[in-house]
């Protein structure tokens, strides 16, 4: 008898359960090395808790009621109930707390696009250290964590959620042009991008400016280049980098127009890529502000590792496919 | 992400996806353009996958999936494949994942809104007096996403028949009362009593990146980019 479950779920066998045990035991281990004490939350948060975040489409796709008709959301990230959780239980510690988490956060999904409605995260958050050394500090656990799982050609992309928003003011784009360009940006579409830009009464300067500083992403030279009005955040990005040893410094690809769907990040945000997957393997920024929308104001920062994407990027290693001319890849792809 | 390092040539060691179909002969002129040896593509109509050159032949609707999951690094479509994919619904992980870098600028079409060309007493064509007597209208489409963001935009029920081939089939067989199709000169329309009511979006062939790729092949894939811009401006 075969008895279906729902799309976007799996179960895991014990050789998969074997492998992806290593991989977060390799995590853990560099986490609590740095100081990052393991916490657990419920799966199941109130619907209130997630409501103080700007999640946008990122949010909570899964709600039930309980017994007393309260509304309860299966979590969409761990940052938010971890966020609760100093509010709640930490809400005078001045100094700087830290926490790792190994856990299943669930996501909307489409129907026909194979993608995860429950995907097992791996992170940090740091909070109560504000840029630039709370951000290079949580870089810096992200790359050691990823060596000690053997990744070997990964790189970070680091880019700055407040620079898009910046710019716009720099250069006194019409406020209601604005929204188009964001949506056009985070759709990726540099196409779109370029054709409101000129509708939107931009010079045609201003708007070569603009695109040009969007486009911008490479090594350290993205950070000495004249940077115009992306001068503040790359000025953020270079007192970062000024933090980081040189294991680290060379995985950084400094990224002006990196976008990142979720809504609350503030300033550095960052991207992990593999040249064995097609799609980013984990990623995270600050989020300076969402303490406070718990009650309890500090400067935060954090990442999440999307494991079984990992998995995969590193069995890509192993098996040496990025050596083939067009290889099997996956987003989701689950192995035997 | 596709790797072919250590080979060089026209493409900088990348693979890009190729549309067979109505956009193969522009393309193949475009890949001409960069230096590429286009010969064993030109007269090699079955084989699909180039790995000399880095070109991976498909058609035009797989070109996206190739590149989102980084099986090539850059890909050539129409804008309608794309429109067609990011419009299918909202959320996160349903947002686009690959970049958009360029218009290229051939394989112009008209995504056109059409019925038979005839109209009631009352001056109606045949979807505004389905709409007005049935409350709802029916339309034939290859691009369902498409069909359905239009109408809903412009605040007027329907219900989609997909269809996979001639579209122009359904309104003159009772199937459907209107199509959403795509249409260069408009010839088949005609030909099949059709009119053109409404034009939805006008599409042509654009360069696509895969996310990863954009990021660690920065180099090359703007190389690559601002090549083939040059190119358009010139108009060679």
């Amino acid at each position: 008898m075969i008895h279906p479950i729902p799309s976007g779920t799996r179960d895991v066998l014990p050789y998969e359960t074997h492998e992806l045990r290593a991989i977060t035991d390799a995590l853990r281990a560099v986490f609590e090395r740095a100081g990052y004490g393991e916490v657990s939350t419920p799966a199941l948060e109130y619907e209130s808790v997630f409501a103080n975040a700007p999640l946008a489409d990122t949010g909570p796709a899964h709600r039930v009621f309980d017994g007393t008709g309260a509304a309860l959301v299966l979590r969409s990230d761990m940052t938010v109930p971890v966020a609760r959780l100093v509010a709640t239980r930490y809400p005078d510690v001045a100094e700087p707390l830290r926490f790792c988490y190994f856990a299943h956060c669930y996501r909307g999904v489409r129907p026909q696009w194979s993608q995860p409605r429950e995907l097992l995260q791996a992170g940090i958050e740091l909070i109560g250290l504000g840029a630039p050394r709370g951000t290079a500090e949580a870089l810096t656990v992200l790359c050691d964590a990823l060596d000690a799982t053997g990744l070997k050609d990964y790189r970070v992309g680091l880019g700055d959620a407040s620079l898009f928003a910046t710019m716009m003011d720099r250069l006194q784009i019409d406020p209601s042009a604005r929204g188009g360009l964001l949506e056009a940006l985070a759709g990726r579409d540099f196409v779109e991008l370029e054709r409101r830009l000129a509708s939107s009464g931009a010079s045609g300067v201003d708007a070569e400016l603009l695109l040009g500083t969007l486009q911008r992403r490479g090594g350290q030279d993205v950070l000495s280049a004249p940077s115009g009005p992306a001068s503040e955040a790359v000025a953020g990005m270079r007192q970062v980098s000024e933090l980081l040893e040189d294991r680290v410094a060379e995985r950084v690809i400094y990224d002006l127009g990196l976008v990142r769907s979720i809504g609350y990040y503030t300033g550095a945000v960052f991207e992990v890529y593999d040249p064995t997957l097609g799609v980013p393997i984990g990623g995270g920024g600050r989020y300076d502000d969402l303490l406070a929308s718990f009650g309890s104001p500090r400067p935060a920062v954090g990442f999440a590792l999307d494991v079984e994407r990992l998995h995969i990027a590193l069995a890509g290693t192993d098996r040496g496919s990025t050596r083939s001319p067009v290889g099997r890849r996956g987003t989701g792809a689950v192995l035997p | 992400m596709s790797d072919r390092s250590g080979q060089d040539g026209a493409l900088d060691g990348l693979t890009i996806a190729v549309p067979r179909g109505a956009l193969f002969d522009g393309t193949v002129e475009l890949l001409a353009g960069l230096g590429l040896d286009t010969a064993e593509l030109r007269n090699n109509d079955r084989k699909l996958l180039f790995g000399d050159i880095g070109v991976i032949t498909m058609r035009p609707s797989d070109v996206p999936t190739y590149v989102e999951h980084g099986a090539a690094d850059l890909g050539i479509t129409g804008k309608d494949v794309l429109l067609e994919r990011s419009s299918a619904g909202a959320g996160e992980r349903g947002r686009r994942q690959i970049y958009e870098l360029l218009d290229l600028g051939y394989g112009r079409c008209m995504m056109v809104f059409a019925t038979v060309d005839r109209r009631n007493e009352r001056g109606e064509d045949p979807a505004a007096e389905a709409l007005r007597r049935l409350g709802t209208m029916r339309v034939a489409t290859k691009y369902p996403n498409i069909a359905n963001g239009h109408l809903e935009q412009t605040g007027r029920q329907g219900e989609i028949v997909e269809v996979k081939g001639s579209v122009e089939l359904a309104p003159l067989t009772g199937l459907a009362d209107a199509i959403v199709d795509l249409t260069a000169t408009g010839t088949t329309l005609r030909e099949n009593g059709l009119i053109v009511r409404e034009e939805i979006v006008e599409c042509t062939a654009r360069l696509v990146a895969n996310p990863v790729a954009y990021k660690l092949k920065a180099d090359q894939i703007d190389g690559i980019s601002a090549r083939l811009r040059a190119g358009l401006a010139t108009g060679v």
